[in-house]
């Protein structure tokens, strides 16, 4: 599993460049997008966990890693938005946390297995 | 995870064998530098939205976005809250009142009062003092020593800890004025003339060391052609009186809790 193709090198040094301009630039989220932002949080942690595994598995492609990750945020943002609409946001996005949630921690249980084989 | 189910598809051939990895030269077509740039700006973007969330949710600026059902929810908890600090608050008063009304408190209340008074009346200089300190004597026989000196040397004395102090017979205060040149000094608009003796209570040895301290006031009157004495004493005594500083405007606060 040591770099077939990208080493973890790019998109930690991403991560970290995020973080760093997030903490410096400080800036304050539209009130607008407030529900959704924590939502695309969870739904791209949910494509970065499953890129990971797929690396681990060796079957890793950035395209499909890219289209995920996008397609994931619009789509948990999107159903946020529906339910908010609909009057059931709170509920809705308490679903799509339980479901990603359930993701991530499958994902993060086969990362586990390659790493520790346990 | 789409990448896990998706991706064995397109490519099962190409990369299913986990063997060491750099035998697959073949497998660089598919990442561009276009799909590592966005592979790297998502995961920034990642980052970045998690910071900004992480510093959103920290500052409690939330609530303008949230929902009603969350805002309900957010009010309910505090109302609980607020229920809990309220009963605390009616337990604490009535602890006061309890202490309030005990007699002995009473007299404890007038000892720690005429105490309060008493430290108040030495700073502001309206009672004498007596204790451990310092008597300096500032001769300027060349009539070059000014108020800056002697300003000086009240405020190293004060930073070194000294409780009150006289000057040339002048005492000392909050709202003490030191001006005028050489030979023509005034301390609260009376004259002063050489020598200066300073009388100041405190701790004898950091007050003479803040007099010695290299371009301090004993340099400082040196320079001017004087000459400065300094005795620590067990005990000296700051005799000196002034009147107590009236305020015109302003007027004890009401205390809110009445």
């Amino acid at each position: 599993m040591k770099g077939i193709r990208t080493g973890p090198l790019i998109p930690m040094l991403g991560l970290a460049a995020g973080v760093a301009a997030g903490v410096w630039l400080d800036p304050s989220v539209p009130a607008p997008l407030q529900p959704y932002l924590p939502i695309a949080v969870v739904a791209a942690l949910d494509a970065v966990f499953g890129g990971v595994r797929a690396r681990l598995d060796g079957i890793f492609d950035a395209k499909v890693f890219v289209v995920s990750f996008i397609s994931n945020v619009v789509v948990a943002a999107l159903i946020v938005f529906l339910g908010d609409q609909l009057g059931v946001g709170a509920q809705l996005s308490t679903a799509v946390i339980v479901v990603l949630g359930i993701r991530i921690f499958g994902n993060v249980a086969a990362i586990r297995r390659h790493l520790f084989r346990a | 995870m789409k990448a896990t189910e998706a991706q064995s598809a397109p490519q099962p051939a190409q990369e299913r064998k986990r063997e060491p990895a750099a035998t697959l030269p073949q497998a660089a077509p598919t990442r561009s530098w276009v799909a590592l740039a966005l592979i790297g700006l998502l995961c920034a973007m990642l980052g970045f939205a998690l910071a900004v969330q992480l510093r959103t949710v920290d500052s409690d600026q939330g609530l303008a976005g949230a929902r009603e059902e969350d805002l309900a929810r957010i009010l309910a908890d505090l109302e609980s809250r607020q229920d809990r600090l309220r009963s605390e608050i009616s337990e604490q008063q009535d602890l006061l009142e309890q202490l309030g009304s005990g007699e002995d408190s009473a007299a404890a209340a007038v000892e720690e009062a005429r105490r309060q008074a008493e430290a108040l009346a030495i700073l502001n200089g309206t009672i004498p003092a007596v204790g451990p300190g310092l008597t300096i004597t500032i001769r300027d026989p060349d009539s070059q020593v000014d108020s800056a000196i002697l300003l000086d040397a009240v405020q190293e004395l004060r930073g070194a800890g000294a409780e009150t102090m006289q000057v040339a017979g002048v005492r000392i205060g909050v709202s003490s004025a030191l001006v005028g040149e050489a030979g023509d000094v005034r301390i609260d608009g009376i004259e002063v003339s050489a020598p200066y003796e300073i009388v100041a209570i405190g701790e004898s040895q950091t007050l003479a060391t803040a007099m010695q301290i290299p371009g301090g006031v004993e340099d400082k009157v040196i320079q001017a052609g004087g000459s400065i004495d300094i005795v620590a004493a067990d005990e000296v005594t700051v005799d000196a009186l002034r009147p107590l500083d009236e305020p015109e405007y302003a007027e004890p606060a009401p205390d809110p809790d009445d």
